[in-house]
């Protein structure tokens, strides 16, 4: 039960379509699987993301910072029709994904998080945010923004996505970009990928989720950022 | 000319440094001083070799900068820029030195810092090397034009995609045993290219060079002692010789070239190292190469000798050039996954190289133990090139 000052604090809810789970064969041939987050899981996330928030490095302290925040305001219902979608190897948490419906037709992304670097994970993951809001939430387009450099090259450049300036993104900071349905079809055959359905002994390594070792995760965020020539 | 050895080295962690560029290569030099165990000799000169610090780290000079932070006045200094081959350059200006008796000692450091810009913007300095007006302006970069090249190959030889992820897969896993590589990360075929999520695992860069194709952007420094034969006794235990260098250059334009798949520099430098060496590339037990792009170890093998033209891709599938195979290329990880500080690294082949020969290369030493190592450091797209041969003792 929930009093009446609580439940005016709390925005209506969209009815949200699920996101069914897939997996996806990493470079090194590890196999990630991605799937939907629960609200029951957010304080396994957070203690994972916390010591995130302290790394100068390539924004992961404020994406990390602001996702902490996200997935909080999510957990206490004080943001509308979020959803997380998590990748875990081997049952460790991989990378963060997140965003929200607008509305019935209109999806907003917020951020991508890898905690595992140098395969890739942020590409795949993003790639299914961008898979749930078309083809699960049938959406007709996604408002983006980036908050740092390999975020731009990644989403504005890779798929290629549109400017929407007109549309200021819900994070503040630079307008937004915008990927449609079209932009989306045009970029699935090479950016999203996996494997449904997941075998339910595999889809079981990913409960409960599990914190990669802390120093591995810290170094190989600090240190291995893959970029090429 | 006197003979010359290497009697010491030293190299710092690859990858995306935490220090500043000069900080890094007085770790390097710091290091290979105290394997040289100088004692109180002299150093008579330094050589520097690096690429982009004047426009990347805003900084030149660097050998004058290196002698007064690392207080080896009065050394006579030098800094030597010769794109990616800058690091083989600054050695061969340091073996003159010392085989001419102009000096005695020398220090030999290679360093860049490339990860002070973003990776845009090192690919656009790297790609200041190719002609400027009928390459650079219309946009070529060195993953284009080893593309180009890469295609070529492809067509003639019977290379496929498969052959350039073996090369990939396998100086992975030999990084993975380097502690100093930059990437420590194992791939697998599946994962890279014949699985479904590959696609997006190993994204296109120019085709058909996809990601796992092309080296990192690194960070690093190398640097190693020269003395003379007669010296290197007293300074070191286990010296390496410096048996040959040769020096090859090709037209500036790849285009210009009767055939643009014949790496004419790289075959004409490895002949004069060889003929310097008195050896043949059957003598060699282990090389390492300039893969700066998976296609450039399988030409590379074939230009220096070691395998007939076109054949390199089937020695790779026979597995000779795995790390306990005939001719082990690039144990070290190569420029693949060990990294491409481009300055650096021709010094840093040497430095592996001397490892190997030494018997040093802890993990990743080739079982064999070989007694005659070779390297080619690929300068330009191949328009200026050195191969070094070096041999296990004075």
């Amino acid at each position: 039960m929930i009093d009446e000052l609580e439940a005016m604090l709390r925005p209506p809810v969209l009815e949200m379509a699920p996101y069914p789970p897939k997996s996806i064969v990493l470079a090194n041939g590890q196999t990630m699987v991605v799937r939907q987050a629960s609200i029951d899981e957010v304080d396994a996330m957070l203690r994972i993301i916390q010591p995130v928030t302290w790394l100068n490095r390539d924004f992961y302290d404020i994406v990390s910072a602001r996702l902490f925040a996200e997935l909080l305001g999510w957990k206490k219902y004080r943001v509308r029709n979020e959803y997380c979608l998590v990748g875990t190897v081997n049952g460790e948490l991989a990378g963060i994904v997140n965003g929200r419906m607008f509305d019935e037709q209109h999806g907003v992304s917020y951020h991508t998080l890898a905690l595992k670097r140098g395969v890739r994970v942020g590409a795949h993951l993003f790639a299914a945010k961008m898979e749930h809001h078309i083809e699960y939430l049938k959406q007709d387009e996604v408002w983006i923004v980036a908050e740092s450099p390999i975020g731009h090259r990644r989403w504005m450049i890779e798929y290629p996505l549109q400017t929407k300036f007109e549309v200021q993104h819900e994070l503040g900071g630079a307008p937004s970009w915008v990927l449609t349905r079209d932009t989306y079809f045009k970029a699935k055959p090479r950016l999203v990928t996996g494997t449904r359905p997941v075998p339910p002994e595999l889809l079981a390594t990913s409960y409960p989720i599990r914190e990669p070792d802390l120093q591995t995760m810290l170094v190989q965020i600090e240190d291995t950022l893959e970029a090429r020539i | 000319m006197r003979d010359v050895a290497i009697v010491g080295v030293g190299s710092t962690q690859f990858g995306r440094a935490q220090w500043s560029l000069l900080k890094m290569m007085c770790e390097a030099s710091h290091e290979a001083i105290q394997d040289a165990s100088l004692g109180d000799r002299k150093i008579d000169a330094v050589f520097v070799a690096n690429m982009g610090s004047a426009r990347n780290n805003r900084m030149a000079g660097l050998a004058s900068a290196l002698v007064d932070r690392m207080n080896l006045y009065p050394a006579a200094a030098e800094t030597i820029e010769n794109g990616p081959a800058s690091g083989a350059s600054a050695f061969k200006m340091g073996f003159l030195g010392v085989a001419s008796g102009f000096y005695d000692v020398v220090l030999v450091c290679g360093g860049e810092r490339m990860r002070e810009v973003n990776n845009l913007e090192a690919t656009e300095f790297v790609s200041f090397l190719s002609h400027r007006y009928a390459e650079y302006v219309y946009g070529v970069t060195l993953p284009g034009l080893a593309a180009l090249f890469a295609r070529m190959y492809m067509e003639r030889y019977g290379v496929t995609n498969e052959h350039l992820a073996m090369v990939a897969i396998k100086n992975h896993a030999n990084g993975l045993l380097n502690r100093k590589a930059h990437i420590r990360d194992s791939i697998t075929m599946e994962g890279i290219l014949t699985g479904p999520d590959a696609i997006n695992n190993n994204p296109w860069v120019s085709e058909p060079l996809r990601f796992y194709d092309c080296c990192p952007v690194s960070d690093g420094s190398s640097a190693l002692i020269l003395a003379p034969a007669n010296l290197a006794k007293e300074l070191c235990r286990k010296p390496v010789r410096v048996a040959g260098i040769g020096q090859g250059t090709d037209t500036h334009a790849v285009h210009e070239r009767p055939d643009p798949t014949e790496l004419t520099a790289v075959r004409i430098a490895s002949q004069k190292a060889f003929h310097m060496a008195g050896l043949t590339p059957q003598d060699i037990g282990v090389a390492e190469l300039h893969d700066a792009f998976t296609i450039l170890e399988i030409a590379e093998s074939e230009e220096a000798g070691f395998f007939p033209k076109g054949e390199g891709h089937k020695a790779l599938e026979r597995g000779e050039t795995q790390i306990n195979g005939r001719l082990p290329i690039n144990p070290s990880g190569g420029l693949k996954a060990r990294g491409h500080p481009v300055g650096n690294t021709g010094v840093s082949q040497l430095v592996e190289l001397s490892l190997q020969l030494r018997g040093d290369a802890g993990k990743y030493q080739v079982p064999s133990r070989p007694k005659h190592g070779f390297t080619v450091n690929f300068g330009g797209f191949g328009n200026n090139v050195i191969a070094t041969v070096l041999s296990e003792g004075v």
